[in-house]
C-alpha cells in the first residue's frame, strides 16, 4: 500500500474519501455493467428488461410484505456466507458449507426431538449448540484435513458435503425417522414452544437477527482483533507467519471450526423457524448461494449483509417473474451468472480508476 | 388396524358438490364469484412426463375455464420458498384459491400459512387433512395404487421371468403401497410371482434411475414400473433393455410404443375443474377429499399392442370390478415379506380404508425392505 | 430366459456400471486434465457439463443426429472454456470463484434454454455390443460399450502420449509449471491457457452429451449428479496422469453401481450409505496419498490449489 505524501497545509480528507470510495464504487459499478449485460440477454429473448427489474422491486422491495418475504430468505444465506468468507481470510476456499448447514439441521432436530418437555430455556442452546458443534467439527474436518495431511480443502469440503446429505438422509429416513411423519420422512416434530418465533412486528424468524450478529462478531474478530490480524498475514502469506511464530494450524482450524459453527446455526433455524423437524428439505442449496455471496462482498462480514438481502430479493421476486413474464426459474440464475462474473472481473480495476488513486492525482 | 370401513366416503367430494347445489336451491347464503384467481405450485418442471406433468394437465383445463385466471409456478422447493410463493400469489396476484401439488408442501408448510389467509383456499395433493386442522385447507388423492394393481396383472401375464421390477424413490406409503399392489396385481395371475425393489433415495435423479432399472433387469425382472417424480428415464432406460414398462403419473406411451403394456395415472383435469367450479358457484370443496377410477380420479393408459389377450381379458374383468366399487388389492390372509400376519383369513383393506394411507409394510412376494 | 448369477451379479452390475457411469468422468477429468496442466483450474466444468447436455441433446432432436449433438456440446462447451480462459487471463481475478460463477451460469442458461427439450425424444449415441460371445444376458448388457467410451479410452492414451513426447505437449507442462520458464522460451502463457481451458471445455461438453443422449438418455435438470463438480477431484485423484483418469473415473463409476447392484441381491438397508460409497472412496484416497511436506507429484506447478 503507497500513501499520498501530503503537503503541510493541504487537506487530506480529499484524498480519503477517494481511497475509502474505491471499494464502495467499484461493486456499484461493476453491479450495473452486470445488469446491463443481463438486461441485454433478456432482450435478445424478446423480454423487457424494465419490466424484468420492475417486477424484481415489486416482489422483492416494494411493499412490506415483499421486504418481509426478501429479508426471511436472508437469514440462511448470512449464515452460509460466513461460512466462506472466514477461511477465505485465511486463503482457503471452502465450498462445502451445505454439508454443515445440513448435518447441524439433523443434530438440533434430534436434540430437539430428545429434549421435548425440557422448555426452550434449555433446549434451543442445546439444540444450537450441537448444530454448531456439528457444523464446525464438519468443516473443522476440511480445515484440518488441510493443514495436518495437505488434502485440498475446496475439494474435501465438496466430498464431506456429499457425504454429509447422504447421512442425514440415512438418518432421517432410518434410525431418526418419526413413524408419523408419513410421506416426508422427518425427525419428530418440535413442539410450539421449541419452535423459534418471528422477530416482534415483522414476519421474519429470529434467525436474521442472529445472522447479522454473526456478521458483526465476525467483522469485529477479523477487523479489530489480533486473531484477524494474524489470521490477515496467514491469508497473505503462510510461509512468512510461520516465521513470524504465528499458529497457522490452530489459525486454520480455529476459523474453519466457527465457520462451520455459522452454517450449523443456519441448519438450527431452517429446523426450528421453518421446518418444524429435520427432513431432506434441508438440502436447498443455501451453502452454494453463499459462496457466491462471499465472493461479492470479497470476503467482508459487513458487507455480507446487503448482499445477501439484494440475492434473497431476486430470489423473492423470481416466482412473480415466473407468473408474470412466463420466463423459466433458471433467469435468476442467468441473472446471478453475471452479477457474479463482472463483479469478479471488476477486481482488475482496483488502483486502476484515477479518480480513486490521488496518486495520479498530480501526473 | 381398522379394516374395510372406509372412515370417508370416496364419493364425499361429488355428494359434497350435489349438496351445495341443494343448499343454493335452498337460499342458503353463498358467494358467488365472478372472477377468480388459481394458483398451481409444482416442486419440479412441469413437462417432466410424470407427477407435475399430470397436474399441470389438470391446471391447463382449468385455464379452459370461463371467469378463472391460472397462475403457475414449477421448481418451487419444499421449503420457506412454498409457503412465500403461496403468500406471494395472494398478495401480489390475488389468488384465491391455490393448489400446491407436493406431497412436503402440507406440513408444516400449508398447516402453518393457512391460519393467517383465513379467507384463500389451499388445495393440497395427498395430504391427509384430519379434524382439527385449519377449515380452509383441503386434501385430496386419488387411488392411484388400484393403478398399479392393474399394471401388475398387465405384468403378471407378460412377464416371462415371473419377476417384475419396481424403481422406488422413497419408502412412504403411497410409494409402499403402489409397489405392494402392483405386486398383489400380478399375483393374481400367478401367485409365484416376485417384484424387486430399488430405492433411489431421491424423487428425480437420473443416473441413479437409469442404473436401478438395469440392475432390476440384471436381476431377471422383465417387466418394470416405477414411482419417482419424472418416470421418463426408467421407462426409456428398460425399455432399450427389452423390458416391458408400466407407466405411471402420465401417459408414457411416445416414449416406447412396442414396449409400453399401460399405465396408471391421474387424472386431474375433471376433479379441477370440478373443485374449481363449486367455489366458483359459492360453495365449500370438502377438506378431505379421495377418490379413484370410478370417480375420474386416476385413468389407466390405452393398453399397448404387446398385450396379449389373456392379459387384455383380466385387465378389463379386473377393472370393472374396481369401477363397480368396495373392491380390495390386499386380502388375507396375507403376511409382509419378513413374514409377520397383515391380514388373517376373510380380512381385506378395501381401496377407500385410510390404514392404507400408513402402510408400512412391503407384503411378501416383495424383494426388498422398507428402511 | 435370464439367469440367476448370484453373487457374480454384483461384479457383473459394476463391471458394467463402471462402463456405463465413467464416461462422462472421464471425459470430463480429462478437460479438466487439460486446463490444469496449463497451470489453470476450472471449478465450472460442471456448468459446462449440463449445458452440454442441454445443447447436445436440443441440436440431436432438431437435427435427427446425436453425432450432431455431440458436435455441437463440444463447440458450446468450447466457448465456455474460452470464456473462463479469457477472463482469468485478467490480473488479479480468481480462477476458482470464476469457476464457480461460471458454473451457475452454464446451469442457468442450460436450464433456461432447456426447458422446450425436456418433452422431446432425441436419438442415442450408438454402442457396439462387445458381450456376442456371451450367451448370459447379464453380461451381454454390461459390455454393450458406447462409442464414446472407447473414444475417451482412445483419448487418455493420446493426451498422455501428446504431454510425454510432442512439441505441444512440452509448450503446455512448461506453460504450468512456470510461467516464469515459459516467458523465458519465448512462449505466450496467456493464449496457451486459453487454448488449453478451451479443449478442457469442449471435453466437458462431450461428457454432458453422453449424458443427455446415452446413460440416461434424456435431457431433465437433474441430468448431472455432480459428475462436473467430481472432475476436479478425480484429477487429483489421478495426479495429472491421463492414463490415471481412466482407472479413477472407472472406479467412481462401479463403486456409483454398486448401491442399487446391493439392493438387487437383496442387501436393502443403509442405501444412502452404498449411494455415498463414491464420495467416501474418494475423500479417504485422497487422504491417504496426500502429504503436508512435499508437493503432490506431478501437480503442475503454477495450479493455485496445490501451491
Amino acid at each position: 500500500m503507497q500513501h499520498a505524501v501530503i503537503r503541510p497545509g493541504e487537506s487530506a480528507l480529499l484524498p480519503c474519501l477517494a481511497r475509502r470510495a474505491e471499494p464502495v464504487v467499484i461493486p456499484l459499478l461493476a453491479l450495473l455493467a452486470g445488469f446491463a449485460a443481463f438486461s441485454l440477454f433478456l432482450v435478445s429473448q424478446g423480454k423487457s428488461p424494465v419490466q424484468y427489474f420492475s417486477l424484481v422491486w415489486l416482489g422483492g422491495f416494494g411493499s412490506a410484505f415483499s421486504w418481509q418475504n426478501t429479508l426471511s430468505r436472508t437469514a440462511p444465506l448470512l449464515f452460509a456466507a460466513l461460512c466462506v468468507a472466514l477461511p477465505a481470510r485465511l486463503g482457503l476456499v471452502v465450498i462445502g458449507g451445505e454439508g454443515a448447514i445440513v448435518l447441524g439441521g439433523v443434530t438440533a432436530g434430534a436434540l430437539g426431538a430428545a429434549l421435548i418437555g425440557s422448555g426452550p430455556v434449555i433446549a434451543l442452546p442445546v439444540m444450537a449448540a450441537g448444530a454448531m458443534l456439528v457444523g464446525g467439527l464438519w468443516i473443522g474436518l476440511a480445515g484440518g484435513l488441510r493443514h495436518y495431511r495437505g488434502v485440498n480443502e475446496t475439494i474435501s469440503s465438496l466430498l464431506l458435503a456429499y457425504i454429509a446429505i447422504a447421512l442425514m438422509n440415512h438418518l432421517v429416513e432410518g434410525p431418526l425417522r418419526d413413524p408419523t411423519s408419513l410421506n416426508k420422512p422427518s425427525t419428530a416434530a418440535l413442539p410450539p414452544d421449541l419452535r423459534v418465533g418471528n422477530i416482534p412486528g415483522l414476519d421474519v424468524h429470529w434467525g436474521l437477527a442472529v445472522g447479522v450478529t454473526c456478521c458483526v462478531l465476525a467483522w469485529m474478530l477479523i477487523d479489530r482483533t489480533t486473531w484477524g490480524f494474524a489470521a490477515r498475514i496467514a491469508g497473505g502469506n503462510v510461509r512468512a507467519a510461520q516465521v513470524q511464530g504465528l499458529p497457522v494450524g490452530r489459525l486454520i482450524l480455529g476459523f474453519c471450526v466457527l465457520a462451520g459453527g455459522f452454517a450449523g446455526l443456519a441448519g438450527m433455524f431452517e429446523v426450528t423457524a421453518v421446518l418444524g423437524s429435520a427432513n431432506g428439505s434441508l438440502v436447498a442449496g443455501y451453502g452454494y448461494t453463499g459462496i457466491l455471496i462471499a465472493f461479492l462482498a470479497r470476503h467482508n462480514p459487513l458487507v455480507i449483509i446487503p448482499v445477501a438481502i439484494l440475492l434473497a430479493g431476486f430470489q423473492a421476486s423470481s416466482g412473480l417473474i415466473q407468473r408474470r413474464m412466463d420466463l423459466p426459474d433458471a433467469t435468476v440464475l442467468v441473472l446471478q451468472g453475471f452479477v457474479f462474473l463482472s463483479i469478479l472481473m471488476s477486481e482488475a480495476l482496483y488502483g486502476r480508476l484515477k479518480p480513486f488513486v490521488p496518486e495520479k492525482w498530480r501526473a | 388396524m381398522t379394516r374395510s370401513t372406509p372412515a370417508f366416503s370416496r364419493r364425499s367430494f361429488l355428494s359434497a358438490t350435489t349438496a351445495l347445489g341443494a343448499a343454493a336451491a335452498l337460499g342458503l347464503p353463498a358467494r358467488a364469484q365472478s372472477n377468480m384467481t388459481v394458483g398451481f405450485i409444482y416442486v419440479g418442471p412441469r413437462d417432466d412426463f410424470g407427477y407435475n406433468q399430470a397436474h399441470a394437465e389438470g391446471a391447463a383445463a382449468v385455464k379452459a375455464m370461463a371467469g378463472v385466471t391460472v397462475i403457475e409456478e414449477e421448481n418451487v422447493a419444499e421449503t420457506i420458498d412454498v409457503q412465500k410463493s403461496m403468500e406471494s400469489m395472494i398478495n401480489l396476484d390475488g389468488a384465491s384459491l391455490i393448489f400446491p401439488t407436493s406431497f412436503g408442501y402440507f406440513n408444516p408448510h400449508i398447516l402453518e400459512l393457512a391460519p393467517k389467509y383465513p379467507d384463500i383456499r389451499f388445495q393440497h395433493a395427498a395430504g391427509l387433512w384430519t379434524d382439527g386442522m385449519p377449515s380452509n385447507v383441503g386434501s385430496y388423492f386419488g387411488y392411484i395404487g388400484m393403478g398399479q394393481y392393474l399394471n401388475g396383472i398387465v405384468a403378471g401375464h407378460m412377464s416371462a421371468t415371473k419377476k417384475i421390477g419396481f424403481v422406488a424413490a422413497k419408502p412412504i406409503p403411497q410409494v409402499l403401497l403402489n409397489i405392494n399392489s402392483f405386486l398383489l396385481g400380478a399375483r393374481a395371475v400367478d401367485p409365484s410371482i416376485t417384484c424387486q425393489v430399488i430405492f433411489t433415495g431421491e424423487w428425480s435423479l437420473a443416473v441413479k434411475e437409469a442404473e436401478a432399472t438395469n440392475a432390476l433387469v440384471d436381476a431377471g425382472c422383465d417387466v418394470i414400473t416405477c414411482h419417482v417424480d419424472g418416470p421418463k428415464v426408467v421407462m426409456e432406460t428398460a425399455a432399450r433393455r427389452g423390458a416391458f414398462i408400466c407407466g405411471y403419473h402420465a401417459d408414457q406411451t411416445a416414449l416406447a410404443p412396442d414396449r409400453y403394456l399401460t399405465g396408471a395415472e391421474w387424472n386431474w383435469a375433471g376433479v379441477y375443474t370440478g373443485m374449481v367450479q363449486t367455489v366458483l358457484d359459492g360453495g365449500m370443496i370438502d377438506n378431505f377429499v379421495r377418490g379413484g377410477l370410478a370417480d375420474g380420479f386416476i385413468k389407466m393408459s390405452p393398453l399397448g399392442s404387446a398385450v396379449s389377450d389373456a392379459a387384455r381379458a383380466q385387465f378389463e374383468a379386473a377393472k370393472a370390478e374396481i369401477l363397480a366399487g368396495g373392491f380390495a388389492a390386499l386380502k388375507g390372509p396375507l403376511n409382509d415379506n419378513t413374514g409377520k400376519p397383515l391380514l388373517g383369513a376373510g380380512e381385506a383393506l378395501v381401496e377407500t380404508d385410510i390404514a392404507l394411507e400408513s402402510m408400512d409394510y412391503l407384503v411378501e412376494g416383495v424383494i426388498g425392505s422398507t428402511a | 430366459m435370464e439367469t440367476d448369477l448370484g453373487l457374480w451379479s454384483i461384479l457383473i452390475a459394476i463391471v458394467g456400471g463402471a462402463i456405463r457411469v465413467s464416461t462422462p468422468f472421464l471425459f470430463v477429468s480429462l478437460g479438466e486434465l487439460l486446463t490444469e496442466r496449463s497451470g489453470r483450474i476450472n471449478l465450472g466444468l460442471e456448468g459446462t457439463l449440463v449445458f452440454g447436455a442441454m445443447s447436445g441433446y436440443g441440436v440431436a432432436y432438431l437435427t435427427g443426429s446425436a453425432w450432431a449433438g455431440v458436435a455441437a456440446a463440444s463447440v458450446a462447451g468450447a466457448m465456455f472454456g474460452v470464456v473462463h480462459g479469457v477472463i482469468c487471463s485478467i490480473p488479479r481475478v480468481n480462477d476458482i470463484a470464476i469457476g464457480i460463477a461460471l458454473m451457475l451460469f452454464g446451469m442457468g442458461l442450460a436450464f433456461f434454454f432447456g426447458k422446450r427439450f425436456i418433452q422431446p425424444v432425441a436419438p442415442y449415441l450408438p454402442s457396439i455390443p462387445f458381450g456376442w460371445w456371451s450367451d448370459i444376458p447379464q453380461i451381454r448388457a454390461a459390455l454393450d460399450v458406447n462409442v464414446l467410451f472407447l473414444i475417451g479410452l482412445g483419448l487418455a492414451l493420446v493426451i498422455s502420449w501428446m504431454l510425454r513426447t510432442t512439441r505441444v505437449g512440452l509448450i503446455l507442462r512448461v506453460v504450468g509449471d512456470s510461467t516464469d520458464a515459459a516467458r523465458a522460451m519465448g512462449l505466450r502463457p496467456v493464449p496457451i491457457r486459453i487454448a488449453a481451458t478451451a479443449a478442457g471445455g469442449a471435453l466437458a461438453g462431450i461428457g454432458g452429451a453422453y449424458l443427455s443422449l446415452y446413460y440416461p438418455g434424456s435431457w431433465t435438470e437433474g441430468i448431472s449428479s455432480g459428475q462436473g463438480l467430481m472432475a476436479v477431484a478425480l484429477v487429483i485423484f489421478a495426479r495429472w496422469n491421463p492414463v490415471a483418469c481412466i482407472w479413477a473415473a472407472l472406479l467412481f463409476g462401479g463403486a456409483g453401481a454398486l448401491g442399487p447392484a446391493l439392493q438387487s441381491v437383496g442387501i436393502t438397508s443403509g442405501y444412502y450409505l452404498f449411494y455415498a460409497a463414491p464420495y467416501v472412496l474418494t475423500l479417504g484416497l485422497l487422504i491417504a496419498t496426500s502429504s503436508p511436506t512435499r508437493a503432490m507429484s506431478g501437480a503442475p506447478g503454477e495450479l493455485s490449489i496445490t501451491k
